[in-house]
């Protein structure tokens, strides 16, 4: 019988400030572009080129420090981590081995078996690489230096998740700090959010620590679960075998479900770490960490209690709209301009998660703009639109943000209060369902629904039910 | 009378000024001169000679509209080779570089171009500034103008020799060990190397980031603090630039030492110091002390340490600062090649030297885990303890004074076959680097076979007005003397 085993798991995450500059040169830090367009001496590595340090990477890095309970380290250093590859224009890179910008914090999170804490080991600033393109038709490779540069924090976490459900919500409890900070927009997708997961497994209730891999490649939360699943099989299979686990890293192939080893720690490298000395040490003083303290957003804890104070939401809407900072922005910017918070806490809880569910979207891909969503919220308040031909017209915002406004009257959506129209339909109507109107007089009042229904599907759902109902009492009072 | 291109830089800018020589006539003169010398010489990687001239044209135009006024305006000099310039070739005086044309100049460049400087070309060094001899040049070796058998010192031998030559009329170095103060000493030129942090760095193609500092070499003491006062600046470009207030380097400019505490280290005037050096050296402080100063030995402890710490720590950080140069980018490229491993080993085994590649490994190991500890933080700690021994003795003195060299100019090939004892000939110098102090050296006379010795008088941080004074009041005592006297 195989024997109970338990995972322990340590997450090194990357994520990419949201700074608009590069971490040590003036370059913009924007995805896309041509090709080495958003390049300078310094971020290609050129002869006499020195870096100078961007402020706002050590302001974000502190506030995420901050956020996550860390302790600031107030005289930090950059060093040289030294290798070659041809995306590392100096073949080497910027970043902090000894003195590390924040250390000892912690982030709570909450799965079905419970709250637990983990312990971020530390957090440190360094920049990113350029990215390779490999021309396989030519048999050669071109490299692309706009990434290169691009301030990163690497958030090093103690191995203290269990399984990929702790991992996951761990994850998600980053990312919805960072973004409400405003420090990154953590999209794993685009790579702004990179997550390399450590892990070994061992006898269930043993204290000693198995020998771990570290997985690298994940582009979504689902891709890190399976791959997670995968690893802690592929290590039991081992041991069960009673084959060792070798320490490596590995690359996860999500297409494949599976993972293979790219090097081992015997080929390892020594990167030949050393204190960076075109770099002066960063002093932080109290005056600075007490700047960044005041100038924190507010973060999701406080925005959650003031949708149910200020907005009077139910603690379950409050609470899943503003786990994604993006779509409680969209709330709050719909909630102004429409001054209707409950309908649209409504269009969101309702209408959007079905179509989320329905596409397999993330809170981060929503594209439709508020502005659109209120104009939607006064057209049915006015009675303008129905609630059926509403709903037709929010899945045209959320898929292609159309402006509701002259999107219904191109189409002629527009609620038919026109009486003489009703009536003729309503008279037709009447005409051509003389049982239901005979049981109508007979008394069996809820035949009246039925034509209602019948009224309505002939103005193609364009009228006023309230004008319909009223005008078909009417006309079945006469004879 | 004397010639023209004779004249020191200040002379000749006055000069110009006072519109008694063009900018124009001031650049051929120069360009003259390189062309009776240098094929003996080599003080040059290149000569910008129709750059020069168009160049020179453009600087007379803005000095006659009143637009250029410094001092050194219209001034012919040239650039060591590490320098970045923009739109001219910078080597290093490496095959690795040998086609690389930078976009952009080095800022202590592009402050003298702003105060009116004529670039003549970039000059000869040893490659990537490691060498006491600018044998290691890819290009050649260039010879001392004092006798062509000679090395003219290193690493910016380039610049001195091309000063000494009269090929131009001042140049920049760049000083991480000595590579300023020793060649000067050997070329009988005056050279200095800034407080670090003086001058910036950008553009400065790094050796020893922590130790570089780019300074003026010239021929005399009033020329070095000309110079100086233009290319201090507060660069946002480079991170260890200071921002100084203290620039008028000019105004030190006294013939006056009464009461300067002058102080000689005893361990600089040990074994392994030629007799004639230190006869001159010594005579040097004991005519200070006649026009005043107080003179006095002291034992300056850690001497023995800098060198090995200097290496290390110079060589560690060269290992880091010369990985870019890969064959990937820029520079070049071996011709074949499988694959990319492969490229990175043959350009980089053919694009270096093999005193590049030595330093390049020697940096390796210091940093390979295992051994930083046992070599690398050991060595920073001793650069720390050199920095409190300093920060003693100018606790007392003003002044340091000793040798730049433990020799004159040795014999060219007679360096290289013995890299470590070329490595002991540093032992004056790169103290100085260590503790990011200034330093200047100037002739102090000549040996038996008419080679120049040279004075070296160091100061604590940001004291550069310091021993500017000394060396000029030591100056005023002395004829400049020039290898082409006789000939004259």
């Amino acid at each position: 019988m195989r024997k109970e085993y338990e995972m322990v798991i340590g997450l090194e995450v990357h994520v990419e400030l949201a700074t608009k500059t590069k971490i040590f040169c003036g370059c913009s830090t924007a995805f896309g572009g041509e090709p080495n367009t958003h390049t300078c001496p310094v971020c290609t590595g050129m002869p006499g080129s020195l870096p100078v340090l961007n402020k706002q990477v050590v302001e974000y890095a502190m506030a995420v420090g901050l956020a996550a309970g860390c302790s600031i380290t107030r005289y930090c250093k950059f060093d040289r981590k030294n290798y070659f590859y041809p995306d590392n224009p100096q073949n080497y890179q910027i970043s902090q081995l000894y003195l590390p910008i924040c250390r000892d914090g912690k982030v709570e999170i909450e799965t079905s078996s419970g709250k637990k804490t983990v312990g971020i080991h530390e957090i440190h600033m360094e920049e990113d690489a350029g990215k390779l393109i490999h021309d396989e038709w030519e048999d050669c490779s071109f490299v692309d230096y706009n990434r290169s540069g691009v301030p990163l924090i690497e958030i090093v976490s103690e191995p203290d998740m269990r399984s990929a459900e702790e991992v996951i919500a761990y994850l998600e409890k980053l990312r919805m700090m960072i973004q409400y900070l405003g420090a990154s927009d953590c999209k794993l997708n685009e790579g702004s959010m990179r997550a390399d997961v450590n892990l070994s497994v061992r006898e269930a209730g043993t204290e000693q620590m198995g020998t771990r891999t570290e997985m690298k490649n994940l582009n979504s939360f689902k891709a890190i679960t399976r791959a997670i699943e995968a690893e802690k099989n592929r290590q039991i299979d081992l041991l069960e075998e009673g084959k060792e686990v070798i320490q490596e890293t590995r690359r996860w192939d999500d297409v494949k479900e599976y993972s293979y080893a790219m090097r081992s720690k015997e080929d390892a490298q020594d990167y030949r770490y050393f204190p960076e000395p075109d770099l002066v040490p960063v002093e932080i003083s109290d005056e600075w960490i007490a700047r960044i303290k005041a100038a924190q957003p507010e973060l999701q804890p406080e925005k959650m209690e003031r949708y149910q104070r200020e907005y009077g939401l139910p603690q379950y809407d409050a609470e899943i709209i503003t786990a994604s900072k993006h779509l409680a922005d969209i709330f709050e910017e719909t909630a102004e301009l429409c001054k209707k918070p409950k309908k649209v806490s409504n269009w969101l809880m309702g209408e959007t998660m079905r179509l989320m569910k329905e596409k397999e979207m993330d809170a981060e891909e929503l594209r439709f703009s508020p502005r659109h969503l209120a104009e939607l919220i006064a057209l049915t308040e006015d009675g303008s639109l129905s609630n059926t031909v509403a709903k037709e017209v929010f899945e045209k915002i959320f898929e292609e943000d159309i402006e509701p406004g002259s999107y219904v009257k191109e189409h002629g959506l527009n609620v038919v209060n026109d009486e003489g129209e009703l009536r003729n339909a309503a008279a037709q109507v009447i005409k051509s369902n003389p049982k239901s109107v005979s049981d109508y007089r007979n008394g069996k009042e809820k035949a009246i629904g039925f034509l209602v229904g019948q009224t309505m599907k002939a103005m193609k759902g364009k009228a006023n039910p309230g004008m319909v109902n009223k005008i078909l009492k009417e006309l079945l009072s006469q004879t | 009378m004397r010639e023209m291109r004779q004249l020191t830089a200040v002379q000749l800018g006055k000069k110009i000024k006072e519109r008694e020589i063009s900018v124009s006539e001031a650049v051929q003169a120069a360009l003259l001169q390189i062309e009776n010398v240098e094929k003996h010489v080599g003080s040059y990687v290149s000569i910008e000679e129709e750059a020069a001239l168009e160049q020179a044209r453009k600087i007379q135009q803005r000095i006659d509209k009143g637009e250029l006024t410094g001092i050194l305006a219209g001034v012919p000099m040239a650039v060591k080779d590490n320098m970045c310039t923009a739109g001219i070739r910078t080597t290093c005086s490496s095959k690795i570089l040998e086609n690389f044309i930078p976009t952009y100049t080095a800022e202590a460049v592009r402050n003298l171009e702003n105060a009116g400087a004529v670039i003549l070309g970039k000059t000869n060094m040893d490659e990537f500034a490691m060498g006491s001899t600018t044998e290691t040049s890819a290009w050649g070796a260039t010879r001392n103008p004092w006798n062509l058998e000679h090395v003219p010192g290193g690493s910016s031998g380039g610049s001195c020799a091309a000063v000494a030559a009269e090929e131009c009329f001042y140049a920049l170095g760049s000083d991480t060990g000595g590579s300023i103060r020793q060649p000067s000493a050997f070329c009988g030129v005056t050279g200095l190397k800034p407080t670090y942090g003086t001058v910036s760095r950008y553009g400065l193609i790094a050796y020893g980031s922590s130790l570089d500092q780019i300074g003026p070499v010239a021929k005399d003491v009033t020329d070095c603090a000309a110079i100086l006062e233009e290319i201090t600046s507060y660069d946002k470009k480079d991170s260890t630039s200071l921002k100084r207030k203290d620039r008028d380097f000019m105004s030190a400019l006294k013939d006056d030492v009464k009461g300067m505490r002058i102080g000689i280290p005893k361990d600089y005037l040990g074994d392994g110091l030629e007799e004639e050096v230190k006869t001159a050296v010594l005579a040097a402080a004991k005519t200070l002390e006649e026009k005043g100063a107080e003179v006095e030995m002291f034992d300056l402890a850690l001497v023995e340490y800098a060198i090995p710490a200097y290496y290390v720590i110079a060589c560690a950080e060269a290992s880091s600062n010369l990985a870019r140069f890969d064959g990937v980018k820029y520079g070049y490229r071996a011709g074949e090649y499988e694959g990319l491993h492969d490229m990175y080993k043959k350009s980089r085994s053919q694009g270096f030297g093999p005193e590049v590649k030595r330093r390049i490994m020697l940096g390796s190991f210091v940093l390979s885990s295992g051994y930083y500890d046992a070599y690398y933080l050991k060595a920073l700690r001793t650069k720390a303890l050199i920095k409190q021994e300093f920060d003693k003795a100018f606790a007392r003195y003003d002044v340091i004074l000793g040798p730049a060299a433990p020799t004159t100019a040795p014999k060219i090939g007679s360096s290289l076959k013995e890299p470590l004892k070329m490595y002991l000939g540093d032992i004056y110098t790169v103290a100085v680097n260590l503790a990011g102090l200034p330093g200047i050296t100037l002739p102090c006379g000549l040996d038996s076979k008419g080679l120049p010795i040279g004075l070296q008088l160091i100061g604590d941080c940001f004291q550069e007005k310091k021993i500017i004074q000394t060396a000029y009041a030591f100056e005023q005592t002395r004829e400049r003397r020039s290898p082409y006297e006789e000939r004259v």
